[in-house]
């Protein structure tokens, strides 16, 4: 789901469309297509997850790059009566019509006020209904992270005012509910509670229940889809809560999923990517350098050993455009937080390919520095919204960038209080003592001011973490006896712990699974 | 009256806390969110949760938005330090209200604090009295934040340094001085050329070697992913 900042809109409304005939009838349902919702509709029914997967992530593509390339799916009331009118097969297909035009076409806002009803729909159903369901993984993960991307789509659309028709203007004035964020966000919530999520993951813990081991899925008769649009919707959180630049919460959202650990959101490499991508900005934002960098590192070496099993996946351009701004957002972080032994051989390597250069430049401070900060900055990160209704009075201006330029403003701001530092450092990595006066005189500045420089220093490479304590992540650290100044290198240390326990899991992961087999 | 305030005021907060966990995306909830904040300034308590809530609430809805409880929120966030409360709560904050000159002098001393700048910042903050004055405790939270700041970087700090950086000087540093002495554990010493020094307490910041392996140590929570396996 490519997602720029420009949307170019489809005249009118779609219905004019058809009768322009844009080269195409949405009531004419090729046969490839009726056998498609047919076999569809049956392993729904029959809970066949492995075929409902084959179907969605290929057919689907396969049938969508042959037939649709730049058109609609047939229209849900021309392939209603193959299925019954089976009311949530129609929502389910309704979800997936949207989703291909979003990624093919351009949406007309009607369109997009009719995907809204259709998410409402949907998830009403799935909210209030008992759903008798499994559905693969991927599909899940889809529908939410579909849902926040046409709701950050819809807000940027909606800030672009100026060029308005009034026919647009009417049905926005009409339809003022259609993504509304207090909509979208406590859809999102109410998924989350619903589904009880966070208990379940609380008593997986303690060997109560069974989810992780499962992949979600439900091997009792029941559904997994509340279940697991519970747990992708706390990543939904942390994304929606990115894009209005709440750190601290998003982060707050995504708690109850242990990171450090696989789970089920990395059964779908889309989530994986998309957790770790926000978790490591919103780290970042909050000055937390050294978990962004820990995280990006880990994500970026798994992108790199298992990319080339996604070739042929419809989200391959998506996960090559997500790694190409992560490692841009690791090039900030380790500018801005120089840490030499954090990051793994391969990503160090790519990175100096693709950043040596920058980084380089960004770390003399001078105004190119900032300018490519802006640039790195620009080019990685989330499409931020503003979420609050349009003002309808002239002049109807367009404020879709107001958001991106506070968040960038406010980045760069932080940058620029992290100018000195860059100053001090070459000094410090030359001597092991120097009195406040000497290194006063080499840096041109008066004993005052260096104090400022060295207070600022060790304010800034002193982060506070989750939990409110004082992490120091400087790799180059100093203390002053009165008026001389004692530099002290940090001793990396190898974490031996975490390793063997690491190992341990996995022995017991291997053994556990040859038994099984053994079992079958 | 003065028994009863602390109790309800427990039974306030619990609410509002509650309402932030439970029902955050809501817009009802905007009046209780303006009076816990009102709350946090007079009781000397704080909590960001309950503020950002609030924040977001305004964006959504910018009609509604109070500066000058956005204003105390971003005092309570400033006495937050080191923590960076108050960017993230500018984050969430319009460009063209923090334009605003009651913003911008709180940006800047902000900006001075950030950047160690403690004489700038009392300065500034003598010239806006009626920002700082509106939130008790204002004071005793930034020096918190300058001794912080001192213990990282101190072994022993000569006594100009330490009185520009807590703004207290004379008789009122000597007493504070000895209440830190006596509380604290900081010890005073005469220095040989300029006058007293202060040692400050030994912790891994301005200690290196008191550092402990920390990062080779695991937490137990992790430890009892195996304990199945061990079991």
């Amino acid at each position: 789901m490519a997602a720029n900042y420009d949307y170019e809109e489809a005249p009118g409304t779609y219905d004019d469309a058809n009768r322009q005939d844009l080269g195409y009838d949405p009531n004419f349902v090729p046969d490839s297509v009726k056998s498609f919702v047919v076999h569809l509709y049956r392993h729904i029914r029959e809970k066949n997850v492995y075929e409902i997967h084959q179907m969605y992530e290929i057919s689907f593509q396969t049938l969508s790059d042959r037939l649709f390339k730049d058109t609609p799916w047939p229209s849900v009331d021309a392939v209603a009566h193959y299925v019954d009118n089976d009311q949530v097969f129609c929502l389910l297909y309704r979800e997936m019509w949207f989703r291909h035009l979003y990624a093919r076409l351009s949406p007309t806002l009607k369109q997009r006020i009719d995907s809204w009803d259709n998410y409402c729909s949907l998830f009403q159903v799935v909210l209030h209904r008992v759903v008798n369901m499994q559905l693969p993984n991927q599909w899940l993960w889809d529908m939410v992270d579909e849902f926040v991307y046409q709701f950050q789509s819809f807000c940027q659309y909606r800030a672009k005012m100026k060029n308005k028709t009034e026919q647009e203007i009417a049905l926005l004035r009409q339809f003022d509910q259609a993504w509304n964020v207090y909509g979208v966000l406590n859809y999102l919530q109410a998924f989350v509670e619903k589904s009880n999520i966070i208990q379940i993951l609380e008593q997986e813990k303690e060997g109560g229940e069974q989810f992780t081991a499962t992949d979600g899925y439900d091997y009792s008769g029941g559904s997994n889809v509340l279940k697991v649009l519970g747990y992708f919707s706390m990543v939904g959180l942390l994304r929606v809560h990115c894009l209005l630049g709440d750190y601290q919460t998003g982060l707050k959202c995504l708690l109850p999923i242990d990171i450090s650990q696989q789970g089920v959101y990395t059964s779908v490499i889309g989530s994986h990517i998309a957790t770790i991508y926000h978790y490591g900005f919103a780290n970042l934002m909050m000055r937390r350098y050294v978990e962004a960098i820990r995280e990006f590192n880990k994500i970026l070496l798994y992108i790199y050993k298992t990319k080339q099993y996604h070739q042929k996946s419809p989200q391959y351009e998506q996960i090559l455009k997500k790694n190409e701004q992560m490692y841009a957002l690791l090039a900030i972080c380790l500018s801005l937080c120089p840490q030499a032994k954090l990051v793994d051989e391969t990503v160090n390597s790519q990175l100096r390919e693709k950043y040596g250069e920058k980084m380089a430049r960004m770390q003399r401070y001078d105004d190119e520095a900032f300018a490519i900060y802006d640039e790195l900055f620009s080019y990685a990160c989330p499409k931020f919204i503003t979420p609050s209704a349009p003002s309808f009075e002239e002049p109807l201006v367009n404020y879709n960038q107001d958001a991106y330029r506070l968040q960038l403003k406010l980045f760069l701001y932080e940058v620029k209080q992290q100018q000195l530092l860059s100053g001090v450092r070459t000094f410090l990595k030359v001597y092991s003592t120097i009195s406040l006066g000497k290194l006063a005189n080499y840096m041109e500045v008066d004993e005052s001011t260096l104090r400022s420089i060295l207070f600022t220093y060790k304010h800034k490479t002193h982060a506070v973490d989750s939990d409110g304590k004082i992490i120091s992540n400087a790799d180059l650290d100093f203390y002053i006896d009165d008026d001389m100044i004692h530099v002290v290198e940090s001793k990396p240390v190898k974490r031996y712990g975490d390793y063997f326990l690491r190992q341990i899991v996995k022995l017991e992961g291997v053994i556990t699974d040859m038994d099984r087999i053994k079992l079958e | 009256m003065g028994r009863e305030t602390p109790k309800q005021q427990q039974q306030v907060s619990y609410t509002v806390e509650q309402l932030v966990a439970v029902n955050p995306y809501n817009p009802d909830i905007v009046p209780e969110l303006e009076n816990y904040v009102n709350e946090q300034v007079s009781s000397q308590t704080y909590s960001l949760d309950a503020n950002l809530c609030l924040l977001r609430l305004y964006q959504f809805e910018p009609e509604r938005m109070s500066t000058q409880i956005v204003a105390r929120i971003l005092v309570k966030a400033l006495m937050a330090m080191p923590a960076p409360d108050f960017s993230l709560c500018l984050f969430l904050i319009p460009e063209r209200v923090q334009m605003e000159e009651q913003f911008k002098t709180l940006i800047v001393l902000s900006h001075y604090l950030e950047t160690g700048r403690f004489h700038q910042f009392w300065d500034e903050a003598a010239k806006s009295r009626h920002i700082v004055d509106a939130v008790p405790g204002f004071e005793q939270a930034i020096q918190t934040y300058a001794i912080h700041v001192l213990s990282l970087s101190y072994q022993k700090i000569p006594r100009p340094v330490l009185a520009e950086a807590i703004n207290v000087e004379g008789l009122s540093l000597d007493k504070f001085l000895e209440h830190q002495a006596a509380g604290s554990g900081w010890i005073l010493e005469k220095g040989h050329v300029r006058g007293q020094l202060i040692v400050l307490p030994r912790n891994e910041f301005n200690h290196p070697e008191l550092k402990k392996s920390a990062t080779d140590t695991v937490p137990l929570e992790h430890i009892t992913r195996i304990f199945p396996i061990l079991g």
